[in-house]
């Protein structure tokens, strides 16, 4: 090798000098970020949310370049969009079945912070952040599902921002200023659209504070101990390889709805042009949101059913307390373990009753349901913190394969 | 302490008001085979085109297309000479001209296949109060899709003794409540296809114009199909590579 620096090598670290952004990727997602040598395939869907976080703003921006925000003609432009715009149906079904995907990413991200601990401490903000995140997403999703104006969007912007309704005093305020007007109308339509296209790159913002956040303690791991230098690897090139791998399997999946049943998550009556006279018998929202709607609706009083719904989010803020184990993996944690995966289990079974009419045993399971929800958080997780006996941690990656005998 | 815990929650579910168990009726749609099924769906132009001939002759006397253009029938196989002649049936509204009079004028491949109502009054009005729905998007806009639609052309019958009918409505078996304001449409013989050897049979012309109708909700499928074959094989073949990638980059670390 020539000792001498080639021009293109100058020519960069000059560029370095003032602006290391290079530095700061390779710092931040690169060879320089050292990660534990044992994260498993669930330490994919990070980067999987990522990369359909990048897929949703880059064919919402085209979308946008077709679509009219007008009550009158929002559904003939999204017709039109799949019908004589280049690809526009193409554009469309992965936008549409794109959110699907962003939220399946999201969710088992989210499951894999709740079994492996990693909303434990020093990583309590990582997981506010993260929530945050989750919180602008499911905004994003619910004003991105009133766009096409159908007669399902229609319905479920008036259901939802009824909600606000419920709030003492001000609540009438608050849904006449979200709608702009007294109906839900074009005014809400172009808001929801202004917004729409605004809260994404709020998230990417997130993403940005939740990687920041990672990087001060570093992953979490499947054994959930603190790890040595020489349990870690550099993210660059091992995890990115695996995310790409980890990407194109996802991909598979997200192709084969969007290529092949790119209806199937949706809901025909969308397929109908919004019409105010007319409501359809069973209003129901996207399947992502399903389980919050069974909180709501398995509470027979508005205010408390809205409580409940935004109560089951909000609860995971105070999560990292709630659980007063010291041990983060459930790896070593018999009894939550178990309970862990009754409560995804509960979260089926409330995503099954919010599809479902709230009557007969649908509604029953739907408060059983809302009450083992919060029954998980607010008794069992503090409750067998204390009383669990956990398994003997390993002290370190390498130990229990160094010495077997033990 | 666990026990107590269940018994809490028995007892705050069963303390609750339970409505009714849900009268609503599962209504089972017989499935059909259709030529765009599947990975290597297509549509089969010759029966879209007796579709077509169907919803000219029969439907298009109610119900509307409002996102067809005569110009998108050339999916069907027409040609454009075809395309011209047909869009030349049809007299359709423009204007204002110079003098600021709306005119009538021959159709063009552009237009849009006219609309058989001029609003939606005035189709309530000719049809004892029951709006005929647009058909482009109805083959999407059903649970079931193409095969309510069949099922619902077909499914007409006499109502149930115990069944009053409100006046001027229809029974068919398919529809949900049975009470359906279009008469049945569809009959043997209905219509008479140009080739002579496909059979008029109420079962054949239902299919052919539910077939008809798919395509009108559905256009693109067939470049669907063809495109996402080979964006799923070049994934495979990414995601085959990324693997064997992944797995030369971790030896490194797995061999010591």
């Amino acid at each position: 090798m020539s000792t001498e620096k080639s021009t293109a090598r100058k020519i960069f670290e000059w560029h370095e000098q003032r602006l290391p952004i290079v530095s700061f990727i390779d710092h931040a997602v690169g060879s320089q970020y050292p990660a534990p040598r044992n994260l498993n395939y669930f330490w994919n869907f990070g980067s999987l949310a990522g990369f359909m976080l990048v897929t949703m703003i880059l064919t919402g921006v085209f979308l946008a370049m077709n679509y009219t925000p007008h009550e009158s003609m929002a559904f003939d432009s999204v017709e039109r969009i799949m019908r004589d715009v280049n690809y526009g149906w193409l554009i469309r079904y992965m936008h549409f079945n794109g959110a699907s995907f962003f939220f399946i990413a999201v969710y088992i991200h989210i499951f894999r912070g709740l079994y492996y601990g990693s909303y434990k401490a020093p990583r309590e903000v990582l997981w506010w952040i993260g929530i945050l995140i989750l919180l602008a997403m499911m905004a994003t999703a619910f004003l991105g599902y009133v766009l096409p104006w159908g007669q399902m969007s229609f319905s479920g912007a008036t259901v939802i921002t009824n909600l606000f309704s419920a709030i003492p005093v001000v609540g009438n305020t608050i849904v006449t200023l979200l709608w702009g007007g007294f109906a839900v109308a074009n005014p809400t339509l172009n808001r929801f659209f202004s917004l729409h296209y605004l809260l994404p790159f709020v998230i990417v913002g997130l993403v940005f504070l939740h990687i920041w956040a990672l990087h001060i303690p570093g992953s979490n791991n499947p054994l959930g101990i603190e790890l040595t230098a020489k349990d870690k690897i550099p993210f660059h090139p091992y995890y990115t390889v695996k995310d790409a791998f980890g990407v194109g399997v996802f991909l598979l999946f997200y192709f084969g709805i969007v290529f092949y049943a790119p209806n199937l998550l949706g809901d025909v009556t969308n397929y109908m042009k919004a019409n105010p006279l007319t409501t359809p018998p069973n209003v129901v929202p996207e399947w992502y949101f399903l389980p919050y709607y069974a909180i709501l609706r398995s509470i027979p009083n508005k205010l408390l059913g809205v409580i409940a719904m935004f109560g089951s989010l909000l609860i995971l803020f105070v999560v990292p307390w709630l659980d007063t184990s010291r041990i983060r993996s459930a790896v070593f944690r018999p009894v939550y373990k178990a309970f862990f995966w009754v409560f995804v289990v509960d979260c089926l079974v409330l995503g099954y009753c919010g599809s479902q009419h709230p009557e007969g045993l649908p509604l029953i399971l739907s408060r059983v349901g809302t009450a083992w929800y919060f029954l998980h958080f607010l008794i069992l997780m503090p409750v067998i913190g204390w009383l669990e006996t956990p398994k003997p941690l390993p002290a370190s990656i390498s130990e229990p394969v160094l010495n077997p005998a033990e | 302490m666990r026990k107590s815990v269940l018994t809490a929650i028995a007892a705050f579910a069963l303390a609750l008001p339970i409505s009714a168990m849900g009268a609503e009726e599962e209504i089972h749609l017989p499935k059909q085979t259709w030529s765009f099924d599947g990975v290597f769906g297509k549509y089969d132009k010759v029966q879209l085109q007796r579709g077509f001939q169907v919803y000219k002759e029969v439907c298009a006397s109610c119900h509307s297309l409002q996102y067809i253009s005569f110009r998108n029938l050339e999916a069907l196989g027409y040609s454009e000479g075809q395309i011209k002649a047909l869009a030349n049936e049809y007299d359709i509204d423009d204007g204002p001209d110079e003098a600021g009079d709306m005119f009538k004028r021959k159709g063009r491949p552009a237009d849009h296949l006219p609309k058989p109502y001029p609003n939606d009054a005035f189709a309530r009005a000719s049809n004892g109060g029951a709006l005929p729905p647009d058909l482009s998007l109805m083959a999407k806009a059903r649970e079931g899709g193409p095969d309510y639609i069949y099922n619902l052309l077909l499914g007409y019958e006499d109502a149930p003794k115990d069944m009053t009918l409100a006046d001027g409505m229809n029974y068919n078996k398919f529809f949900p409540g049975h009470q359906i304001a279009m008469p049945q449409q569809i009959t043997d013989g209905r219509v008479t296809y140009d080739d002579k050897e496909t059979p008029t049979t109420a079962a054949q012309i239902s299919k052919d114009v539910t077939a008809f109708l798919m395509w009108t909700a559905e256009p693109k499928l067939e470049i669907r199909h063809a495109t996402g074959f080979r964006v799923l094989l070049y994934t495979l073949f990414f995601t085959i590579l990324a693997y064997l990638l992944k797995r030369r980059i971790w030896s490194r670390i797995e061999k010591h």
